[in-house]
């Protein structure tokens, strides 16, 4: 079950995934089939702020298309790694390669997009329209507006698509996020602790919305959270990230839907939580 | 039907409740003879010396001269401080090279240098157009450079990830994003225009609202006067009222400007 090193059969699942991704990417009022993740490797990354080393010296393969998420203490590096596979930070050292389904060109590469904490909408653009940031620089104005409507119905948020965010609650524009995340179709999602803000229903409601778009889109995903039992619930694999290294690799491999309670996964969110806890006692 | 009808009118009404209460209030005690004509006009006298000077025309070739003067001084001092303002929010470069200077002269208070102004200018239109710019630059300057400065720099981020190019990222969240803090310079301006310009037609004019006062005064002419200023105060009321529209009409994401 523990993982050191990315998997053999990695870069033929992108070959695989790929093939499917040949689906219509044209301007329909749907998002992009499934099938169009991107594959990361990491090789050796360091970062460094100001002489203090946050990351060192981290390896990582994630295969296209795979729910992974990052759990760790606070302040261990989960943020920053997650950032700089994103290009939001540049390595002190290292490599990031992120490998586009094969087909796709430099101009219709699929886009990463990355979720906040905070929602993060353009407080004086409608609701519709802060979706369409999503589509920047694509398509007509009519087109994006289309894609965005259908977006918004796709997190179920068609009848506030003419609002103002501040009128929103914290979780429905959190939603909007999401849909303003996805409605490009992209190949990598990151989501920085999204649900962290977010009260208990609620954030189970999402994580239910996240599993099923990303089922349905085949984006590659990775998660990064401080809530074991949410990682447990989605993701195909968990790093638990300690002092800038990934000090524990897991695959989950209990199958969807996965059922609240499952004896299989709270035994699995045991294990991380002890692993967690046992590296600082004094934690 | 009727009532909600009523309660609306009512509301519209409300704030000019006061200024009426203070005109029957001020007619009163000049009719009373509480208060001599000779120091306060009574309202009807003023409105009295309105009609007298609008029918000859003099009122309103003051009034254009002066609303010219503060419109063109406005846009002048109001340009350049949003132009700056704009530049040192968004070049380190720029804010380096002039903030320092900038804010040496802004606590040199403007009006002070109405001799020196006169000695250069004289009392033509020059020097009104440049006290006028001089005072409404700061506040516009200096709000708009708040303005830029305080954007969430987490929504900026949000922009760049999404791919905005830098004139998107300016139009759709660095400048609406200082509207908000713009709109409060706009109003100091607004004020500074006004009281820079009533100040200096009546130190140094030959035309204008304010000369229309000092010769008055000159004749002991009090009731035009009191017209005089109470133009001043109608004028105020005006741009406010303006910029509040405009406000609604750009703010209206914002709960704070919503209209109730």
């Amino acid at each position: 079950m523990l993982l050191d090193a990315p998997r053999p059969d990695a870069l033929g699942s992108t070959r695989d995934d790929a093939s499917a991704a040949e689906a219509p990417r044209a301007a329909t009022t749907r998002p992009p089939a499934s099938g169009c993740g991107i594959a990361v490797t990491v090789r050796d990354l360091r970062k460094a702020f100001d002489g203090h080393t946050v990351i060192e010296g981290l390896d990582l393969h994630i295969p296209a298309g795979q729910f992974t998420t990052v759990v760790g203490r606070s302040g261990c590096g989960k943020s920053t790694l997650l950032r700089l596979i994103l290009g939001l930070e540049t390595p002190t050292g290292g490599r990031i390669q992120l490998e586009e389904p094969a087909g796709a060109s430099r101009r219709n590469a699929p886009p990463k997009r990355i979720m906040f904490q905070d929602p993060r909408l353009l407080p004086w653009a409608r609701v519709v329209d802060n979706v369409a940031v999503g589509l920047t620089g694509l398509g007509s104005r009519k087109e994006r507006r289309e894609r965005a409507l259908a977006a918004l119905a796709e997190v179920g948020l068609a009848d506030k698509a003419g609002q103002w965010p501040a009128t929103l609650s914290g979780g429905q524009r959190q939603r909007v996020a999401l849909a303003r995340a996805l409605v490009s179709g992209p190949g990598l999602l990151a989501l920085d602790e999204p649900l962290g803000a977010l009260d208990a229903l609620t954030r189970i409601g999402m994580q239910g919305l996240i599993e099923r778009i990303w089922q349905q889109q085949g984006f590659t995903a990775l998660l990064v959270t401080h809530d074991v039992s949410e990682a447990v619930a989605l993701a195909d694999r968990i790093l638990v990230v300690d002092a800038g290294r990934i000090a524990l690799d897991v695959r989950v491999d209990v199958p969807r839907p996965r059922r609240r309670g499952d004896p299989d996964l709270a035994a699995l969110e045991g294990r991380i939580l002890e692993h967690l806890l046992g590296e600082s006692p004094a934690a | 039907m009727a009532s909600t009808l009523l309660n609306d009118l009512g509301r519209r009404a409300t704030p000019w409740l006061l200024p009426a209460l203070a005109l029957a209030g001020w007619q009163a005690a000049v009719s009373a003879g509480l208060v001599s004509n000779r120091f306060m006009p009574a309202p009807l006298d003023v409105a009295r010396a309105g009609i007298a000077a609008a029918s000859t025309g003099e009122l309103w070739t003051n009034l254009g001269v002066s609303a010219l003067r503060a419109i063109a001084g406005f846009a002048i001092g109001g340009g350049i401080g949003f132009a700056l303002g704009l530049a040192n929010g968004l070049s380190r470069l720029s804010e380096r090279l002039t903030d320092t200077s900038v804010q040496m002269v802004r606590n040199v208070p403007h009006l002070s240098l109405i001799p020196l102004v006169i000695l250069w200018f004289g009392i033509g239109e020059e020097a009104k157009l440049f006290l006028v710019a001089l005072g409404v630059f700061f506040p516009i300057y200096a709000n708009t450079l708040h303005g830029i400065r305080s954007v969430d720099p987490g929504l900026v981020e949000m922009g760049r990830v999404y791919g905005m190019s830098r004139a998107e990222l300016f139009r759709r969240v660095v400048l609406p994003g200082a509207l908000p803090s713009i709109f409060v310079g706009l109003r100091y301006g607004l004020g500074i225009m006004w009281l820079t310009l009533i100040v200096a037609e009546t130190i140094s004019a030959s035309s204008g609202l304010g000369y229309m006062a000092m010769q008055a005064r000159e004749f002991m002419l009090v009731d035009v006067v009191v017209l005089a200023i109470l133009i001043y105060a109608l004028l105020g009321k005006l741009a406010d009222a303006l910029t509040r529209q405009l406000e609604r009409a750009t703010l209206a994401w914002n709960p704070a400007y919503r209209t109730a």
